[in-house]
Parts: C-alpha cells; sequence; structure tokens
C-alpha cells in the first residue's frame, strides 16, 4: 500500500498555488476573490495538515516521504523529502490553523489599500506560510534551510509591504540581514555535518549521534552553530533588535510573524536536533543563559514602550527567551508547548491591538488612548483574556506552559528558577500595564478619533474569538503529572520525538522536583502574578503612565540603547573602513600601481593611439588576413 | 559537427554582419544568428549529444604540433550553452538601443562570441590561445568605440592587463610545449614538468587568468570597463568573458599543473578571499549602479577562485553550476541598470528612488534576480554557492579551511547588505522628479528577463540535470590533479 503521508506535498502545494494566482492575478482579480483564493488554500492546507495529524496519532510508521533528487554529488545526496512525525505534525497544525486566522482578519484589515496591492499583501503571506511549512516539513538539513531563508525573504517583503516609507524598508533590510548572519552559522552547521556524516537528512544524524561517532568537540561546534543560526530566526541577544523593527509591517503580518511562523523556527530546529544538544552539555548551559538574559532584557524594556505594538514585540522577545530556557535546561516538551501556547495568545493579542489601531485611525501610541473598553466590547474581552493567558494565571494556557517551564528551571538551579520568575513577573506587569493604559481609565486622544471609535466587523472579531477560546483551552493538553496524573497528552505525544534525550538526562540523574514542591512552586508563583496583575490593573487604570520617561526609565525607554551600540560599534566602523578602501586604496595604492606600469609601456599605448583613429572594420579585416596568411603560409611549409 | 557549427555560426555571420548597411538588418542578423547558435548548442545536449557530434579534429600547423582539435565535454557544454543562451538574452534585452556603425558593431560581437566558443571548445593549447585572443580583440574595440567618455584611458588600461596576460600566457604554453613537442591537451595534461618549473608556469597561467577573472589584485580594469563599455559589452564581459579566466583555471591550470596548484594553493585562496572582503566592502560605498554590481561580481568570481583551488568533488562541481547562474544572473541585473540609464540619464542610487511605483514588472524581475544573485535558496546561484562552500569547509588540501570559509561567508552578509540597499535606493521609497514619469519594460525587455527568471527558478528548483552534465568532467580534473599521491610518494 502506498504510504498515506504521501499526500504531504499538498500541504505546501495550496498556499504556493495561492501565491501564484493572487501574485500573477493581483491587477485582475477582484478583492473578494483574492481574499478567498488567500484563506482557502491556507485552510484547504489545514484540512490536509488534520488528516496528516490524524494518520500520525493513529500511528502511521513510515514518516519520510520522498519526491525527487534535490542535489547529488558524488557520496552527498540531499532529496527533496518531507518528514511528517509528530513534531513536524504539531508545527503544522499551528502554522495552518492560526494562520488561516491571520488570512481572514486580512481580507477585512487590509481592504482600504487597492486591488493590486491588496493581491500582492495576500500572495506574499501565502508565500510566508509556504516557506513556513518547507522549514517544518524537510526531512533534512538542506530543506530545512531552504524554508529558514524563504521566511527570511518573506518577512522582508512583508515588512517593508508599504515600500514608500524609507523608514520601513530599512526595518525591512534589517531583518533579512539580521537573520542572514544567523543563516550563514547555520550553514556552517550543514557543511560540519556533511564532512562528518555525509549527509545532511535528520534520520541519518540522529543515528549517527546516537552510535557515538561524533567527538565531543564536533557535537558541541554543531550545536552552538546551529543555535546560533537560531539566535537569528528566533531574535535571541545578540541578534533580536530586527523583530521589534519588524513591526513596520501590517499588524496581521507582526501576528504571523511573532506567532504562527518565523521565531518558531529556531525552537523547532532545536528540538529537532534535541539528541545533538542532549550530548552538549556546554551548549545547553549557554542556550540556557542566553534564553534566560534575552527574557528579562526584552521584559525590561517592555516596560517603558508606549507603542501597543512595540510592546507585544518585546513581549514576544522575552517569551522565546523563556522557550530557549526551556530548551536549555532539557525540558524540550514545554518549549513545544509553549510555541503553541504562545501562538494562540500572541496571536491574539496582535490581531487584538490590531483591532484597536483600526478603531483609533492608525494610533499606535498607547498614551493617546484610555477607555477603549466601552467602544469596543469584544476586542477588550478577548485582549483582556489575551493578557491573563500570556501573564500565566492559573487556567489559562500560558498557566501551563510557563509553569512546566519553571518547574524544569528549578530542577536545574533555583537560581534559574527565580530569574524565570521574576521575569514572569514583569511580563505581567507590562502586559496589565498595557492593558489599563489602553482599556481603562478615561479616553485621551482627540475628540474626532473618540467620534470613530468603533468595534471592529465580523471577519476581524470572529478570528479574535476563536484564538481566545484557544488562548483558554489550549493549556488542557498538557495539565502537569503533579495536578492529574497521565495527562499530559501533548509529552505522550511527543514521546517518540524526545525519548533517547529523556533517557540520557535520567542516566545523568536529572531528576524533577517532587509532587509537594512543585505545588508550593506553583502556588507560590501564581499568587505572586495575581499581585502584580491586580496592582498594575489599579495603579495604570487610575493613573496612567503618559509622562515622559526619566533616568532608568528613559534607558529602558530606548532600549538599554543596544541599537544605538551596534551601530557605532559594528555598523559605522565597517562603512568607514569601507570608505577608506573604496576612496583610499582602490584609488591610490592600487590603481596607482597599475598607472604605473601603464606608463612603462604607454610608448607602445601611444602606438596603438595613432592607430585607433580609423575604421573598425579595417582592423578586423587585417585580423582576419592574418590569420588566412598563417593558414596559408602553413599549408605551404607542409609541401 | 556540432563543435564546429558553434565556432562557424558566430565567424561566419559576424564577417558577413560587417557589410550589412541598415541598423535594424544588422541587428535581426545578429539575433538570428544567436538563435542558430543556440539551437545547435541545444541539439548537442538533446537529439545530437552522441559523442562522435560533439568532436571534431582538423589540420592546421601540423608541422608545429597543433591541430585544429575541438569538443564538448560537460563543462563545454555547459559554457557554451551560457555563451548561446546570453547573446540572444542580450541582444533581446537591448533591442531598442541604437549605436552608429551599427553593421560593425554586432559583426564584433559576434566575433567575439566565436572567439569565446573557440575557448570552450579548444582541445589545443595554440587553438585556445588563438581564441583567447580572438575573444578579445573585438570586445577592446567595442570598448573603445562605443564606449563611454572616459573610453580611451580605461581601454587603454584593459589593453594594458589584457596584453600583459596574454603575454604571459603565450610563454607559458610555449615553456610546456618545449617539454611536450606537442600542443595537444593529452600532451599538456601528461606533461609533468618538474615541480620548480610548474611554479613558473603556473604563475605565467594563473596571472593571465586571474586578469580576466579577475582577481585581486587585478581587479581595477574590471570597474572602470564595466562602466564605460556600451551595457551589451558589459553584458559579454562579465556574463561570458570572465568565465573564459575561471575556465581556464579548471581546463589548462589544475590538470597541467597539479604540483604547482597545491602548493600556490593557500596563496591563491587568500588572494581570493581578500579580494572578496575588499570588493564587497568597496560595493556598499559606490553610488553607481554599474560600479556596485561590477565590485559584487569581483566577489562572485573570487569565490569562484577559491572553491576552485579547494579542489574537492562539491566546490568544483559548485563552480561549473556557478559559472553558468552567475553569467544568467549578473546579465539579468545589466538589464535593468541599462533600462534605467537609458530612461533616466543616470546611473546614481541618489538620484533615483521609488521606481517600484511606476514600473512594478522592473522592480519585480530586478528583486528576483538580486536576490537570486545572493544565493537565496531556490534560485540558481544558491546551488552553486551551497556547493562551493561546502567543498571549501571540507577541503583537503588546505589547512586553512575553516577561516576561509568563514571569511567568505562574511562576503555573503556584506553582499545581503549592498544589495538591499540598492534595491532600497533604487526601487523604494517615494518617487523621485527623474522616476516619477517613469515606463515600465517592454516586450523584448520582458521576454528576455522572463527567460532569465525561468532559467533562474528551473535551475533552483531542479539542478541535478546540470549537476548530471558536469560530474564526468568534475572527476576527471580532480583526478589530474590529485597530488595527494605524488606527495605520499
Amino acid at each position: 500500500m502506498k504510504n498515506v503521508l504521501q499526500l504531504a506535498y499538498l500541504v505546501p502545494l495550496f498556499p504556493l498555488l495561492g501565491f501564484l494566482i493572487n501574485g500573477l492575478g493581483r491587477k485582475s482579480l477582484s478583492k473578494g476573490a483574492i481574499g478567498v483564493i488567500g484563506s482557502g488554500m491556507i485552510l484547504a492546507s489545514f484540512a490536509v495538515s488534520v488528516y496528516l495529524f490524524l494518520q500520525v496519532k493513529g500511528g502511521a510508521a513510515d514518516h519520510v516521504v520522498t519526491y525527487f533528487n534535490f542535489i547529488h554529488v558524488g557520496q552527498l545526496s540531499i532529496p527533496f523529502a518531507f518528514q511528517i512525525d509528530q513534531l513536524s505534525s504539531i508545527f503544522l497544525l499551528v502554522i495552518t490553523g492560526v494562520g488561516f486566522l491571520i488570512h481572514v482578519y486580512s481580507t477585512s484589515y487590509m481592504h482600504e489599500e487597492p486591488a493590486e496591492h491588496f493581491g500582492r499583501y495576500f500572495a506574499y503571506l501565502n508565500l510566508f506560510v509556504f516557506s513556513m511549512l518547507l522549514l517544518v516539513m524537510g526531512a533534512n538539513y538542506v530543506i530545512m534551510f531552504i524554508g529558514w531563508e524563504g521566511v527570511g525573504l518573506c518577512s522582508y517583503l512583508l515588512i517593508g509591504f508599504w515600500f514608500k516609507k524609507t523608514e520601513y524598508n530599512k526595518a525591512a533590510n534589517k531583518a533579512f540581514i539580521m537573520n542572514r548572519i544567523g543563516d550563514l552559522a547555520f550553514l556552517l552547521a550543514i557543511f560540519w555535518i556533511i564532512g562528518k556524516v555525509g549527509g545532511v537528512g535528520y534520520s541519518e544524524v540522529i543515528s549517527f549521534t546516537e552510535a557515538g561517532k561524533f567527538s565531543p568537540a564536533d557535537l558541541t561546534g554543531i550545536t552552538i552553530l546551529l543555535f546560533i543560526g537560531a539566535t537569528g530566526k528566533s531574535a535571541q541577544i545578540p541578534l533580536y533588535t530586527w523583530l521589534p523593527d519588524a513591526m513596520a509591517g501590517p499588524t496581521p503580518v507582526s501576528a504571523l510573524i511573532h506567532a504562527a511562523t518565523m521565531v518558531t523556527a529556531g525552537i523547532y530546529m532545536i528540538a529537532r536536533s534535541n539528541i545533538m544538544y542532549t550530548l552538549s552539555p556546554l551548549t545547553l548551559n549557554i542556550i540556557t543563559g542566553i534564553g534566560l538574559a534575552t527574557a528579562l532584557l526584552a521584559a525590561t524594556i517592555a516596560m517603558k514602550q508606549n507603542d501597543i505594538k512595540k510592546v507585544l514585540a518585546y513581549s514576544t522577545v522575552s517569551q522565546l527567551g523563556y522557550m530557549f530556557l526551556a530548551l536549555g535546561t532539557g525540558s524540550y516538551v514545554a518549549a513545544v508547548f509553549h510555541v503553541m501556547t504562545h501562538a494562540f495568545f500572541k496571536a491574539l493579542l496582535f490581531l487584538g491591538s490590531g483591532s484597536v489601531i483600526h478603531a483609533m485611525g492608525g494610533e499606535q501610541d498607547i498614551r493617546k488612548m484610555g477607555g477603549l473598553s466601552k467602544y469596543m466590547k469584544i476586542t477588550n474581552l478577548t485582549f483582556l483574556i489575551g493578557c491573563i493567558a500570556i501573564a500565566g494565571i492559573p487556567g489559562f494556557s500560558g498557566f501551563f506552559s510557563k509553569d512546566e517551564i519553571l518547574a524544569g528551571a528549578f530542577a536545574r538551579s533555583p537560581i534559574i528558577y527565580g530569574v524565570g520568575l521574576f521575569t514572569a513577573l514583569l511580563t505581567a506587569f507590562y502586559m496589565f500595564r498595557l492593558y489599563a493604559t489602553t482599556f481603562r481609565g478615561s479616553f485621551r486622544g482627540t475628540h474626532d478619533q473618540e467620534h470613530h471609535l468603533h468595534e471592529s466587523p465580523a471577519a476581524i472579531t470572529i478570528p479574535l474569538v476563536i484564538l481566545a477560546v484557544l488562548s483558554v483551552v489550549g493549556g488542557y493538553i498538557g495539565i502537569p503529572e503533579f495536578m492529574v496524573h497521565g495527562a499530559h497528552r501533548l509529552a505522550d505525544f511527543l514521546h517518540p520525538i524526545f525519548a533517547s534525550s529523556q533517557e540520557i538526562f535520567e542516566q545523568h540523574g536529572h531528576t524533577h522536583p517532587d509532587h509537594q514542591t512543585e505545588w508550593i512552586l506553583t502556588g507560590l508563583s501564581s499568587a505572586l502574578i495575581i499581585v502584580v496583575v491586580v496592582f498594575a490593573w489599579k495603579k495604570f487604570s487610575a493613573k496612567p503612565d503618559i509622562a515622559e520617561a526619566q533616568g532608568f526609565g528613559k534607558v529602558l525607554e530606548n532600549k538599554w540603547y543596544v541599537d544605538e551600540l551596534y551601530d557605532k560599534v559594528i555598523v559605522q566602523p565597517i562603512y568607514k573602513f569601507a570608505g577608506f578602501l573604496s576612496n583610499v586604496v582602490e584609488r591610490l595604492v592600487i590603481d596607482g600601481l597599475v598607472n604605473g606600469v601603464g606608463r612603462l609601456v604607454n610608448y607602445s599605448g601611444r602606438q596603438l593611439r595613432l592607430l585607433q583613429s580609423g575604421q573598425v572594420g579595417s582592423y578586423v579585416l587585417l585580423m582576419v588576413i592574418g590569420m588566412l596568411l598563417v593558414f596559408v603560409i602553413q599549408f605551404f611549409l607542409r609541401k | 559537427m556540432i563543435a564546429l557549427f558553434l565556432i562557424l555560426i558566430p565567424l561566419v555571420t559576424g564577417l558577413l554582419a560587417f557589410f550589412f548597411r541598415e541598423e535594424k538588418m544588422a541587428r535581426g542578423w545578429a539575433l538570428l544568428s544567436a538563435i542558430g547558435t543556440l539551437t545547435v548548442s541545444v541539439l548537442g545536449l538533446t537529439v545530437l549529444k552522441a559523442p562522435a557530434n560533439l568532436r571534431f579534429t582538423g589540420e592546421w600547423m601540423g608541422n608545429l604540433g597543433s591541430s585544429f582539435s575541438i569538443g564538448l565535454d560537460g563543462m563545454g557544454q555547459l559554457l557554451c550553452l551560457l555563451n548561446a543562451v546570453a547573446y540572444v538574452i542580450i541582444l533581446l534585452a537591448t533591442w531598442n538601443s541604437s549605436y552608429r556603425k551599427a553593421n560593425n558593431f554586432f559583426g564584433l560581437l559576434l566575433l567575439a562570441q566565436a572567439g569565446m566558443m573557440g575557448v570552450f571548445l579548444a582541445m589545443d593549447a595554440l587553438l585556445f590561445y588563438f581564441s583567447w585572443e580572438l575573444a578579445l580583440i573585438p570586445v577592446y574595440f567595442l570598448c573603445s568605440q562605443w564606449g563611454g567618455d572616459r573610453r580611451i584611458p580605461v581601454t587603454f588600461k584593459f589593453f594594458v592587463y589584457t596584453f600583459l596576460g596574454s603575454l604571459l600566457m603565450l610563454t607559458g604554453i610555449l615553456f610546456v610545449y618545449s617539454h611536450t613537442q606537442s600542443f595537444s591537451m593529452e600532451a599538456f595534461y601528461n606533461s609533468n614538468l618538474p615541480n620548480d618549473q610548474q611554479a613558473w608556469v603556473f604563475w605565467l597561467f594563473f596571472i593571465a587568468f586571474a586578469v580576466k577573472m579577475p582577481v585581486f589584485p587585478f581587479h581595477t580594469w574590471q570597474p572602470d570597463t564595466y562602466e564605460q563599455s556600451p551595457t551589451a559589452v558589459t553584458m559579454v564581459l562579465s556574463g561570458i568573458m570572465v568565465k573564459m579566466g575561471v575556465f581556464a583555471v579548471l581546463r589548462w591550470l589544475l590538470p597541467v599543473l597539479p604540483v604547482a596548484s597545491y602548493s600556490w594553493g593557500d596563496l591563491v585562496s587568500t588572494l581570493s578571499v581578500t579580494g572578496m572582503l575588499y570588493a564587497s566592502l568597496i560595493a556598499m560605498r559606490q553610488d553607481d549602479i554599474k560600479r556596485l554590481v561590477a565590485y559584487s561580481s569581483i566577489a562572485h568570481i573570487g569565490l569562484m577562485s577559491l572553491a576552485i583551488f579547494s579542489e574537492s568533488q562539491m566546490s568544483i562541481q559548485g563552480v561549473m553550476i556557478q559559472m553558468f547562474s552567475h553569467g544568467i544572473n549578473i546579465i539579468g541585473l545589466w538589464i535593468v541598470v541599462e533600462l534605467i540609464e537609458r530612461q533616466f540619464g543616470t546611473r546614481k542610487m541618489s538620484e533615483l528612488g521609488g521606481l517600484a511605483q511606476k514600473a512594478p514588472a522592473m522592480a519585480i524581475f530586478f528583486v528576483l534576480i538580486a536576490f537570486a544573485n545572493i544565493a537565496l535558496p531556490l534560485t540558481n546561484a544558491f546551488i552553486g554557492e551551497f556547493l562551493m562552500f561546502s567543498g571549501i569547509y571540507n577541503s583537503q588540501v588546505t589547512q586553512y579551511n575553516v577561516i576561509l570559509t568563514v571569511l567568505a561567508l562574511v562576503c555573503i552578509i556584506l553582499a545581503a547588505v549592498y544589495t538591499l540597499n540598492m534595491i532600497r535606493k533604487v526601487f523604494f521609497g517615494d518617487a523621485q522628479i527623474l522616476t516619477a514619469k517613469a515606463v515600465d519594460l517592454r516586450s523584448s525587455e520582458t521576454l528576455a528577463l522572463g527567460i532569465l527568471a525561468i532559467l533562474i527558478l528551473w535551475s533552483g528548483i531542479y539542478p541535478q540535470p546540470l549537476l548530471d552534465l558536469t560530474s564526468n568532467i568534475t572527476d576527471a580534473i580532480l583526478n589530474k590533479a590529485d597530488v595527494m599521491h605524488l606527495i605520499k610518494k
């Protein structure tokens, strides 16, 4: 019987078709048709993904389907193949599911664009989903890399979607270039793997690793390089600064980048390669450190941002840091779990902020908002649910995944746990600062704006409601062991992916905290979070934070001046050096030398210039005559 | 016969072109000739690919030990195809350009094509040298007669470089000949020169080829010449002619002088990577699009040179693919540059901007080609660069493979920087005074760019046929160049 997973090619094919149809037909298709095609293709993809998921859940055995030979040189063979297993099928559901809601939302949000640009927008959006699907479905690192750079390209196109604004284009360039820095580390890792393993398929690499054929140095090198790749795509220190700027794109794009696609790629890659990471403790420690530092740094910045999307952007960076913390402490399942729940509530929050921006006529500064709950009931309620979920209040999805990460951190070290918890409190604080400043208190915008305040249409509110429901119930697929025995359905499902890693961890004596400790930890963190939430809600509802930031607040508002630092220390010196090469070395030194040589042969040059005044044809004629002469002489010489 | 026709068609049609009086006729004639050559080239790849069709040996200067021996192997097939495709595209894309004395212009252009065909086909060192000259002399006249304002000093520089290069190459060829008493390729491949003599010949050859590629520090003729030449000639120069240098290293240097190639490999690699960094940095500071593309091309060629001297199967295979891809991509870039220059009379990025609003089709093609040029996956250049880098990183002949790879990868980042900045400054932003009245692509240009786009994507998504085409010759070159067994002795 044919492998049922063979159908997997349909998943990326639909968005690709959507891209082609909308891209080529953007001038002739109506907006309605474009929207239906764009969203419909993702829905079709989602349907196939559900089918594949059920097949995998039902125990489909052969996970790899090969389509054709992509690159075959000597011993190296890189097939164009997909791997549909527990890990990729989960990601497929999230990408196509949340992606579909974002597409639907976009049909309304982008409706004021002229038809041609509307078509271009949906073409890009489909291409984005296509690239992400390739990334997740590839059965080897090269196919993953194709998708990896593909999402980089699409984010570039979408961030710079409104290409008339130079600032947006610069943000797009920044995103692509920072990503590319990471991408090249990823490439180096691939070359390293090719050199050692002789292939790039996941199964080859995993069996090579499990057979212990890698030296520890190789493993550490490869995993660090892959991780550097992940810091680019998943916005970690030091390559995170592109993500907050990426909000230059239309708001649904931010939702797509921050929630369903792109930034989760780094988590996926490490989860995919988990066995290599498990065997290189040094890399795990580095990941823990970077993840924790990023989570904390981004959270502090988010406290003082006044742009509704910037707060959310930094919260994404911070939450991604959390996911890396999970990976670094070996809680792979928790990382994937948090990717999922975060996809729900972050998409919800971004789309909610879009609804707010829409109502405010393009205003993004929360200092000019306030009291919006009165005008937009659904947006208010769903946004609140998103805030509760991300803050980690018990019962909502974020609580389950975050709690699991913190428990894993505690197992490693109480200090890591402490910093993680502190970051969680900051998260609760800035999210409710955001919520209260935007929706509570009284309206601070202009009279004109107040007049126009309205709830958004159904194409916007329905995705919000669906995502809000998911943000609540999404956590119940991962109820921790200490609460209900055997109720962590996600962990059971993903077990085959992480089984060897877990075995190794257990051999090395990694233990979970006992149930009593876990209850205490959960109780403690929940209580603290609720206190912070109530405090922030009260504080900013009564007296919004609209004053000019002073002292340390100013440092935070300016994001610790990291962008300025990069500019001064890296970008400017390179440009100056390039200018020196261009104006001094190239013109004077090298060209000067050549011209010196030129003067030496000036004599012959002068002769040639004399010859140059005539007809070109005659030179060619001379040339041909000369050649003929050679032949003739030859002919006679032979006799 | 295929091989012979590939030379004869452009040679004969080129000579005849001088007799056309009308510009339109000459242009049509040239396009017809190019299509004919392309047809023959494609036939040689498909229905007539029997080895008997691909080789031809005629008599000439037999008493000197030289014969008119030409043949098509995988690498030759690929480059002849590039030469043939490129001419059709170049003539299509410049259909609306006007030249004075057009008959001479097109005649010379076709003669240059015949010369390059000869270079790619020659199986005899003397014939190779003749073809090399036949390719260069028409280009020299094309630049000096139809070039820009500074054409006289610039072509003079071009001439000095080329002349010196050819002189060194001829000396080298004669030196090897003094050992073999024959110019045939087999004799050269089996020459086994003593190591100390190999070193001399190596530098004679390498400098000649390095000038053509060009490799740092022999490159300064290139940006000036590209800038001053009429764009059709720039396309020929950068799209096809620089490949003569790369090709020559693969065909006449590595297999003939394996020991010297190995022992001087690190120095050449260092030069290559230095040149890559140097050219990439300079490209970042250019305001003239033509110069920017010229410097980016130096960086790309530097990578090919680095890959060749890594002497691994992947890197050599990568170079072959990349010779084809780079030709396609850079011609695509020039087409758009030419359109811009013709419309607005400037190539300065600071005076352009916002073209995407008025000329979206042009913008789409340019963005696609520019991203192909920086090796985005699923475009042609990714295949070549991936294989080259992988080969460099895993090279067995140098101990500096890691640092060379990393430095070369830095250039890939810089390439993204200057390429994206170029796109931003030319196409994005608000329309400027100049660009407000921009006109989008016309049909001949759309056709040319459309063919390029298809080639870019096709060989990026399904490169295996191109890889299969060149795998045998890669093995053959490496077999000859393999010095490990010599060293072990």
